[in-house]
């Protein structure tokens, strides 16, 4: 029996390449976004894994592609960690699109303590889910909150710059947001092709 | 069979000798005025020089130099009693002190938890041997028959009155408790042992002696109650372990910290309480104690959860000095209130509770470093959010949309000419409490396509300041 579930685990993170292939089984994370869960392989985020957003600058709705989840999330009583975020979020925007502020926690630390506390919030397996804004992180530093990710069974968001997109990584997901043309694109996406598709996301509205 | 007697022949020689790392070696310890120092007990070394009790010290000096000196010290004797006392509350919540360097444990309620009284009583010498204090055990229905069948016996247990009556009866007159004066007179009356004094009538002995040898007699047989004393667990914890060097990193530290948390947790355990806010204090040879504050934002008593976050903030500290003690203190014990768990968790595979986490965290960022928000109803964006240590919902202003994120600090916008989407909002509020402001709200896009909250003073002409940006 437990080589049965051992195989379709495999299976499921695509470890064994399979001639003809499955869908795999939908993701209990939708996006919130019908047009980016349709792009995405399992429907929604990779669940128990670390998803990056790249964007070139600030302001160009990369808040608004997580603030369905994020509202999702904390209506039912999960907790959401900001870990370092580069400015105060604004409540009243924030409880405009759903969020529950009741919680959402922010933690204050910088450069390689807010990787740590990131990590342990992620390892705590407490958190619904964990943002946070790595600056200079290596790839091993992504690994261990992928790894963390795992282990504790948490959604984990990590905004980073555009320039790291020619970087590997060992994410699960990588989104690329878009200034002009303001759209999203998916770079990477375990368990298929990314799509060559992307689909527009308009700020500020 | 209800209270086991610990008699402790030898609590000031075995006190002094717990601390040193040769107990093998001579030692005395010593009392009296300056003048005349007498030795108050010696160690069986010290013994088999020559040394005895009452000795004085120019003799023993003139038999040997070869032993060590020691004080002996009344309070040190004290502590020593009221530490077993805490020792002996965790076998029974009734443990009295009221005969010298005895401790008396009711143990008839303990016995469904630690066993028959053989088991429970190997476990108590075990204890005792491993802490390092001589001791004799007896077991009898009563109190007082336990602490005088002590005199003479040891690991006795006795379980009936009729037994106990037997045994109290061979006992000698001098080493039943009784005045010096009532067993002399009993002695020179040709009554050897208690059973003898039994069988006199009762009316003879109330003619011939003062109502308190009768009375012992009767509580000496269970036939009178004895009210007793009991220990009461002090209310703050404070203890302190001495490094037998200089320690001048904080690994070394590690190990007594560990052994005082672990302390700390059994005795808020034992006390059914928490603690909330503990002090370590580092103290050193010559300088002012280094004092590390522990706070938590709740009640807690894990010993491992204690020893890390009281490690976290050790780790943090640079010390003055080379540290010779540690000592913990914590004053306030709150009652434990246990977490609230549900039975069917909606998160099964957490492994690390939420509050567990955010002391971890607290304990290696520092005290503000985890933080809910809330809202203010503030039109001004500075005023319009708050830190809140547990977050509740403020009140919202409703209103044209505001941008997800707020910078700290305006910074002027480096673009000249930026395109306008909306605007603009007048925002004019806080003329009461000194923050005035007059301000005119854009939303723009810039040439790179990020949309912005930027504003402009009222009657001025300088650049756009950027506030917050529309993520």
């Amino acid at each position: 029996m437990g080589a049965v579930v051992a195989l379709d685990d495999l299976l499921q993170q695509r470890r064994i390449w399979k001639a003809q292939s499955t869908p795999l089984p939908p993701s209990a994370q939708p996006t919130g976004h019908a047009a980016l869960d349709a792009l995405l392989p399992t429907g929604g985020w990779p669940e128990s894994a670390l998803s990056e957003i790249l964007m070139p600058g600030e302001g160009l709705g990369e808040l608004q592609l997580l603030w369905p989840t994020l509202a999702r999330l904390t209506r039912s009583g999960e907790r959401v960690v900001l870990v370092a975020p580069p400015h105060v979020p604004y409540p009243q925007a924030w409880q405009a699109a759903g969020v529950d502020l009741r919680w959402l926690v922010i933690i204050q630390a910088s450069g390689r303590d807010a990787l740590w506390a990131s990590e342990q919030c992620l390892r705590s397996g407490s958190c619904g889910a964990v943002l946070c804004w790595p600056q200079r992180a290596d790839d091993r530093a992504l690994r261990r909150l992928q790894v963390a990710a795992e282990t504790g069974q948490t959604l984990a968001f990590a905004y980073r710059p555009l320039q790291e997109a020619i970087n590997p990584s060992p994410a699960a997901l990588r989104i690329a947001v878009d200034a002009r043309p303001a759209q999203v694109r998916v770079l990477k996406c375990r368990g298929g092709l990314p799509p060559s598709a992307a689909i527009p996301l308009a700020a500020g509205q | 069979m209800r209270w086991a007697c610990v008699v402790l022949p030898q609590l000031a020689l075995d006190g002094v000798l717990r601390r040193r790392s040769d107990p093998d070696a001579p030692l005395a310890l010593v009392t009296g005025t300056a003048q005349r120092r007498v030795l108050q007990t010696v160690n069986p070394a010290a013994r088999a020089l020559g040394l005895r009790p009452g000795q004085s010290l120019i003799a023993a000096n003139a038999l040997t130099h070869d032993f060590t000196l020691v004080e002996y010290d009344p309070d040190e004797i004290e502590r020593w009693q009221q530490f077993l006392a805490a020792w002996g509350y965790r076998f029974s919540s009734h443990v009295s002190l009221c005969y010298p360097r005895t401790l008396l444990l009711e143990i008839e309620s303990s016995l469904a938890l630690f066993g028959p009284w053989p088991r429970f009583e190997a476990r108590l010498r075990e204890e005792l041997t491993t802490l390092g204090f001589r001791h004799r055990i007896v077991a009898a229905p009563n109190p007082l028959a336990a602490r005088i069948l002590a005199n003479a016996h040891d690991g006795l247990a006795i379980a009936s009155d009729e037994v106990m009556r037997a045994t109290l009866g061979k006992m000698p007159v001098e080493r039943i408790g009784l005045a010096r004066e009532v067993a002399t007179a009993f002695a020179r009356m040709g009554l050897r042992t208690l059973s003898q004094v039994l069988a006199l009538p009762r009316d003879t002995l109330a003619r011939r002696f003062p109502v308190q040898v009768q009375q012992h007699l009767d509580t000496l047989l269970g036939e009178r109650a004895l009210a007793l004393e009991c220990y009461v667990p002090p209310d703050e914890f404070d203890v302190r372990i001495e490094l037998n060097f200089e320690v001048a990193s904080h690994q070394a530290l590690l190990f007594p910290l560990r052994r005082l948390t672990a302390d700390l947790a059994a005795f808020l355990a034992g006390r059914d309480s928490g603690v909330q806010r503990f002090a370590l204090h580092l103290q050193h040879a010559e300088a002012v104690d280094s004092i590390i504050q522990v706070g938590l934002l709740s009640a807690e008593r894990d010993p491992a959860m204690l020893f890390e976050l009281a490690r976290g903030r050790l780790e943090q500290v640079q010390v003055v000095a080379p540290v010779r003690g540690v000592r913990l203190m914590a004053r306030e014990l709150p009652a434990f209130v246990p977490e609230h768990r549900e039975l069917f968790d909606e998160r099964p595979q957490q492994s690390l509770p939420w509050e567990q986490l955010r002391e971890r965290l607290r304990a290696r960022l520092g005290d503000e470093s985890v933080q809910g928000l809330r809202a203010q109803a503030d039109h001004r964006p500075e005023h319009a959010w708050q830190t809140a240590g547990d977050a509740e919902p403020g009140s919202i202003l409703q209103g044209p949309p505001r941008p997800g994120w707020l910078l700290r600090q305006p910074v002027p916008l480096r673009e000249s000419a930026p395109r306008i989407l909306a605007g603009p909002e007048r925002i004019e509020s806080g003329w009461w409490d000194g923050g005035d402001v007059r301000r005119d709200y854009y939303l723009i896009e810039t040439r790179s396509g990020q949309r912005a909250w930027a504003y402009r003073p009222l009657g001025e002409s300088g650049p756009l300041m950027l506030q917050g940006w529309f993520a």
